[in-house]
């Protein structure tokens, strides 16, 4: 029973694949626009002149997709391509590939946006959860309004005001860029603390406003796990108060607040845009970004993909996980 | 009044940072030579003085009067796409909650849908695809293309309990027709919900729209505070020390999210007042 | 005569209003012998619900005890530490829930729920004894061992009722108050777990508060009925007193409610509302629904006093 309903969850991630994919392929044709040859078009129009590598590239297109071929078959190619995640050249910067660029680019955002995401869910969660507790000290209240206030202002502010504390007022960190231009990365100690130090500017900014985000709604989840009868239940089977506040009313409220982690999760590498150029970080986003301002029709379409892949994954991921932290839904699916 | 403003001191405050807000801009837009928020009309990088009390950018613009100009934009985007936002969502919610059945399943899986897609990535397709660059009420129509979806999803929510309460059912069985009982049984009894996603979502739709801003995806010749913050970025002004670019920006659009956010605490506290028993 | 298990005497519950003090429990004092099934009835609002409360100091803010006493045997509950208190609930007094409440966490199984009520006082068994000890228990109940196994959301409301009685004796009480243990379920159910609940008493040995407002359980149940009005205690008599010769008119009414076979078709409500806790009528709080009110009714407030041999009544007329 277990195994169907995973083997199922997985079928529609797989589903979920192969739609984006397919969109993925049609989109394009439907338009009747060869994006290869508008790029060319554009950038002969705009320069007046056509960088050398674009001729190779067109010829390389034509012929991998066998344009003279009909649909289908170019379809099942483009199928069996992307299902080895080879998503062509990157039409401004030929000769490099799509999975390349991907490739490199994805480790950065994940770094920094799934470290941060994690940290700010978890410490979060927890002050949430404290904040509702009659039982937590009383110095805790005084955190309520700095926690609303930075949730409320826009994280491109924060990072600004930061960026003036930390980087010019005391010229403590690094505001651009993934590691100094021109280090060579390894894994010494140097660089280690070189990438870190370039993360942690962007990283405050983050976890400063998603903290607040996710403790109001964890509090929110609290005020009404602690008014459910078994909570009651619990106080009067004599419990003691770190018993009922982990296991019958923390473990409840976190439930919402799980599903809401993994989606975050899986808009991480979109979410990552703004962040990413504001602090000229190398991750996906600004990729995308740089991207989407040059046109490059084929390094969209990668990120695009990669980008629903990872929603799906999450998605996928929380399917499964979900049934073991509430025994209710394997039931009512199963 | 008063004495319920005292009890509900979010409404409080929401209500007096935004007065202060429609206070500078009165009386900026009163005293203050706008046209000076064009490029080169007074000398650049100058700190604040008695001529230029915010001091002006680099492109030669005075900021007092870039932010007298700029604020009311910024708040008009947020407030057509808001208002625009709600409005399509209530219109929809209603349908689908009071109607239910296939309506009722095409509506919520549009909205579904469209909330799972990353929103501001779709804000920059858009916006990129847009040549020659938007302008000011063009930024709200694309900020408002994706407002409506999480009004339509939580109005339906609340549209669907409510179909389930007693007066509703006597209006139903007394031949009230069903925009008769939308508009007269459940409308009254939403508004203050209403009023609390209105202000959650202009408040989401300015963010949208000075974060495409800040990309530089946004009507490049306004004096928009989202503009203002992308020459900020854009000319390195922290790093370069020019303090007084970006402190007021800055601090206005604090005012703007601290004012709204409190609002709308302050309205859910109207709308569902067993919350006060928990602060 | 028996030491009584449980006293409670002269016990007051007020919750803060913002238009001042409201009195849910107003000056209630009964007492319980071992062995004793004790009922209370009442509307709901009587403060009967709050009354378990109070005796288990569960009242939450804005509520709060403000006068009386509660004993078990020998221990002024309301003077203990509130670690002490907490020690006491389930091992001395336990709670078995209103049958229509999600007493149970959903995410824990049943066996992980009576783990936690042992763990927390004390008495934290090895792996083989804490099995047999869970068998034990629900056999008690009439449930089968699988039972330990499952969550709440795969029991039926009878068999939740069950588990939740065992996690209740599961230490063995002087004293289980059952607030309205079988509402939400249907008469059968009620029945077996009105049985269930019987069984266990008389094996524990334990004296059991019965909270209610079905007459006609508490008829079958109970050996001694306190009819709660407002907050206050109206009338305490032995069960087949009350239910014969009922002595305040409020009793009467909620007697002459019941259906029985004699009076088929005649059944009677009780006219008018129950009154709102903040704006009580003056004098006796029941006059302006009473049909032998009388002048003397809406200016003095009755006291109980002693009408027969262990029958009390707060009525000027009784």
């Amino acid at each position: 029973m277990q195994l169907a309903y995973i083997a199922r969850r997985f079928a529609v991630f797989l589903l979920i694949v192969w739609l984006a994919a397919t969109l993925n392929f049609f989109l394009p044709k439907l338009s009747g626009q060869d994006p290869v040859r508008a790029k060319l078009l554009q950038s002969a129009q705009l320069g007046g002149y056509v960088h050398a590598g674009l001729e190779d590239m067109v010829k390389e297109y034509d012929k991998r997709f066998g344009l003279d071929k009909p649909l289908w078959q170019q379809y099942l190619t483009y199928l069996r391509d992307t299902s080895r995640l080879d998503f062509n050249y990157s039409i401004a910067n030929y000769p490099r590939t799509v999975r390349e660029m991907v490739a490199e680019a994805v480790p950065w955002t994940v770094g920094l946006l799934g470290i941060t995401t994690l940290l700010s869910f978890a410490i979060g969660t927890l002050l949430g959860a404290l904040l509702a507790w009659p039982g937590a000290p009383r110095w805790m209240r005084w955190l309520m309004p700095p926690l609303w206030a930075l949730h409320a202002i826009p994280f491109f502010l924060l990072g600004l005001i930061l960026t003036y504390l930390l980087a010019f007022q005391i010229p403590l960190l690094p505001i651009f860029g993934g590691y100094t231009a021109g280090a060579i990365p390894s894994l010494s100690i140097g660089f280690v603390w070189d990438v870190v130090s370039h993360a942690l500017l962007p990283a405050l900014s983050i976890v400063l406003v998603a903290t607040g985000g996710w403790a109001l709604g964890m509090r929110g989840m609290m005020v009404t796990t602690m008014g459910e009868d078994y909570v009651t239940f619990a106080e009067a089977k004599g419990l003691s108060s770190s018993t009922i506040f982990l296991r019958y009313c923390l473990r409840n409220a976190i439930l919402p607040q799980t599903t809401a982690l993994a989606l975050a999760l899986g808009q991480i590498l979109s979410g990552a845009v703004l962040v990413e150029v504001i602090f000229g970080y190398p991750g996906i986003g600004a990729l995308l970004f740089q991207a989407i301002r040059e046109n490059d029709y084929f390094l969209i379409q990668g990120i695009v993909f990669t980008v629903i892949v990872a929603l799906g994954l999450a998605t996928l991921i929380l399917d499964v996980m979900y049934p073991w932290l509430d025994p209710r839904i394997s039931y009512r699916r199963a | 009044m008063l004495g319920y403003l005292r009890r509900n001191v979010s409404l409080s405050i929401g209500i007096l940072l935004l007065s202060l807000l429609a206070l500078f801009i009165a009386i900026g837009s009163l005293t203050v030579d706008t046209d000076l928020a064009r490029p080169l009309s007074v000398r650049a990088l100058q700190p604040p003085s008695w001529d230029n009390l915010f001091g002006t950018d680099r492109q030669g613009r005075d900021l007092l009067a870039a932010m007298v100009a700029g604020t009311p934009l910024t708040l008009k985007i947020g407030f057509i796409a808001g208002f625009l936002g709600v409005g399509i969502g209530t219109v929809l919610a209603f349908i689908a909650g009071y109607y239910r059945g296939l309506t009722d399943t095409v509506i919520r899986g549009i909205a579904d849908i469209g909330l799972t897609v990353p929103g501001l990535l779709v804000l920059i397709i858009i916006a990129v695809s847009v040549r020659g660059g938007l302008t000011v009420n063009e930024m709200a129509l694309v900020v408002a293309s994706l407002a409506w979806l999480n009004p339509t999803r939580t109005i339906r929510a609340q549209v669907l309990t409510l179909r389930e309460r007693g007066y509703v059912e006597v209006a139903r069985l007394n031949g009230m027709s069903g925009p008769e009982i939308i508009l007269r049984e459940m409308m009254p009894n939403l508004l203050p919900y209403l009023a609390a996603t209105l202000v959650n979502a202009v408040s989401a739709a300015i963010l949208a729209s000075v974060g495409l801003e800040v990309l530089g995806l946004g009507p490049l010749e306004s004096p928009t505070l989202g503009m203002t913050l992308y020459w900020i970025n854009f000319n390195a002004a922290i790093l370069n020390g020019w303090w007084w670019w970006w402190v007021a920006p800055t601090v206005i659009i604090l005012i703007v999210f601290l004012g709204l956010f409190f609002l709308t605490v302050g309205l859910d506290e109207i709308a569902n007042p067993r919350l006060r028993q928990a602060a | 005569m028996n030491q009584p298990v449980l006293r409670v005497e002269g016990l007051r519950v007020a919750y803060d209003h913002p238009l001042g003090l409201v009195r849910a429990v107003d000056d209630v004092s009964f007492s319980l012998t071992p062995h004793e099934r004790f009922g209370l009835a009442g509307e709901s609002g009587s403060g009967k619900s709050t009354m378990a409360l109070a005796i288990l100091r569960m009242i939450r803010p804005p509520g709060h005890i403000d006068g009386g006493e509660v004993w078990l045997e020998d221990t002024r509950l309301l003077s203990l530490s509130d670690d002490a208190m907490r020690r006491l609930r389930l091992a001395g007094i336990a709670l078995v829930p209103q049958g229509s409440m999600n007493a149970l966490n959903p995410v824990l199984r049943i066996r992980a729920q009576i783990a936690d009520a042992l763990d927390d006082h004390g008495t934290s068994l090895p792996k083989r004894d804490f099995e047999k000890r869970v068998r034990e228990l629900l056999h008690d109940v009439g449930l089968p061992p699988e039972v330990a196994d499952m969550y709440p959301h795969e029991l039926s409301g009878g068999m939740k009722q069950r588990a939740c009685i065992a996690i209740a004796i599961c230490l063995r009480p002087k004293v289980i108050i059952a607030d309205e243990p079988t509402s939400a379920l249907d008469v059968v159910v009620q029945r077996q777990v009105m049985a269930t609940l019987a069984r266990v008493q008389q094996e524990l040995g334990a004296a059991v508060v019965l909270i209610g407002h079905d007459m006609g359980l508490m008829a079958q149940f109970v050996d001694r009925l306190g009819v709660m009005y407002a907050g206050r205690l109206v009338e305490i008599a032995p069960i087949g007193q009350i239910i014969t010769a009922p002595r305040h008119p409020y009793t009467q009414m909620l007697i002459a409610s019941l259906p029985s076979l004699e009076s088929k078709g005649t059944m009677q409500g009780i006219p008018g509302l129950a009154p709102l806790l903040r704006e009580l009528p003056s004098g006796c709080a029941f006059h302006p629904r009473c049909p032998r009110a009388v002048a003397r009714c809406s200016a003095e407030r009755p006291e109980l006093r002693d009408i027969a041999a262990g029958a009390q009544a707060a009525c000027h007329l009784a």
